[in-house]
């Protein structure tokens, strides 16, 4: 298959397509979107299902295999906002909360598009390991806290501590439905797995649909600020697409390095590369209540987010291929 | 009874701030509040609360001088950086020890 080739079964996939009539329902001024209570509960259900299932791998996994991938990840999860800070602040200019604000969202993860990437993979007759999730937890909170970090000293005088906003990141639902579905799974093992595996199988037919209708709304949410993309200016326009690149091949090589499949491989590229949109804005409202979020919320959602979607992700297969030595 | 004069507070404010916003009102001295999510749009166009949230309304009964407090608290930690708006009135209450 060509990247081209790639590229185009990609673009018509149902997730693509969703996030697309979305979008476009919003630029026609169309009223149509989810109640924000289905959208919500959508999004529990998917965080929650990934949680259990990769919880459930986790049991078949044994230490020796995921100690390097474990250990690649926490390593992107401290390098990616440091690159991505110091690119806003030297290249870009920005302001020194602004640039935090915005290594706050890079440096954590998109788990939608995690989802969309361990999908493609499978698309392509490559499967990512089971163990993923655990590694998107792992990535969720790190990037969050260099980055708020590296704003610290910056914070003024009786900004809430960062001490509370850990608090805060580290008890989210992101946390709470992640990180709790791993011990889940991992405790109930096989066994009852079975009995509501066809309920939460994150490759099975109502975790896919659930994604359908998630996307619906993404794509609505990010229609709603596409007028953003003018107010921010042409070079986050640029950094949203070539920083996820960077990071993505980054991710990738890292992956394969650390014994990676092909698959996994993509996958890691793809968390790397992917932008933060539920985690990360309110931990970073509060502590840097003065970076814009017009520029953190419009690169994350608007441009990095579509552009993983559709171009990354096939990229970072491509990335993962030549690195595995297969066509 | 005979209704006793206090003040309401009503603050309209980004969802984020739910729980330092109450947090500040306990600590001020405000016995308790209602929280309602609420639409709208004001002068500063994009918030992060239409990605994570409706606006909130927050409202608390208290005395003068808490109302008054809690304004200066308001405008002194908020104003400048979040979408925020409060107001005062004054209501009459039956049971005023509720509130003070």
């Amino acid at each position: 298959m060509t990247t081209l080739d790639l590229l185009q079964a990609n673009l018509l996939s149902p997730i693509a397509l969703a996030f697309a009539l979305g979008l476009l329902a919003r630029v026609v001024r169309s009223e149509f979107s989810l109640p924000k209570d289905v959208y919500l509960g959508l999004s529990i259900f998917l965080l929650w299902a990934l949680g259990l299932q990769g919880g459930v791998e986790l049991r078949h996994a044994s230490l020796q295999v995921i100690a390097g991938p474990a250990l690649a990840t926490v390593g992107l999860g401290v390098l990616t906002p440091i690159t991505a800070y110091l690119v806003v602040r030297r290249l870009g200019r920005f302001s020194t909360a602004d640039s935090a604000a915005i290594a706050a969202h890079y440096g954590s993860v998109s788990a939608v598009t995690f989802i969309a990437a361990t999908g493609f993979v499978k698309a392509q007759g490559q499967e990512a390991e089971g163990f993923m999730p655990t590694l998107l937890t792992l990535l969720e909170s790190p990037g969050i806290a260099v980055a708020l970090a590296l704003g610290a000293y910056h914070a003024r005088e009786g900004e809430r501590p960062v001490r509370e906003v850990m608090h805060e990141v580290l008890t989210g639902r992101t946390m709470v439905l992640l990180l709790g579905g791993l011990v889940v799974g991992f405790l109930i093992g096989d066994q009852h797995w079975t009995t509501i595996e066809p309920f939460y199988d994150t490759t099975g037919a109502v975790f896919r649909g659930v994604l359908c209708l998630f996307m619906l709304e993404m794509g609505v949410t990010a229609g709603a600020r596409l007028g953003d993309l003018r107010k921010v200016g042409g070079f986050l326009l640029g950094f949203g697409m070539l920083m996820p690149l960077a990071h993505g091949t980054l991710g990738a090589w890292i992956g394969h390095v650390a014994g990676l499949s092909v698959g996994g491989a993509t996958v890691l590229g793809t968390m790397a590369a992917s932008a933060s949109y539920i985690a990360a804005p309110p931990a970073v409202r509060l502590t840097l209540p003065d970076a814009n979020p017009t520029y953190y919320l419009t690169a994350a959602l608007v441009i990095t987010f579509p552009f993983n979607l559709l171009i990354g992700i096939p990229v970072y297969f491509r990335v993962a291929t030549w690195l595995g030595g297969t066509p | 009874m005979t209704p006793v004069p206090m003040t309401l507070v009503t603050i309209i404010a980004e969802h984020v701030l739910r729980e330092p916003l109450t947090a500040d009102l306990r600590r001020l001295g405000a016995r308790g509040y209602s929280i309602g999510e609420v639409e709208g749009e004001g002068t500063r166009g994009l918030h992060t609360q239409d990605w994570q949230g409706k606006n909130l309304r927050i409202e608390t009964v208290v005395p003068a001088e808490v109302a008054a407090a809690i304004l200066a608290h308001l405008a002194a930690r908020y104003f400048d950086d979040y979408a925020m708006i409060a107001y005062t009135s004054t209501v009459a209450v039956l049971r005023s020890g509720k509130f003070a």
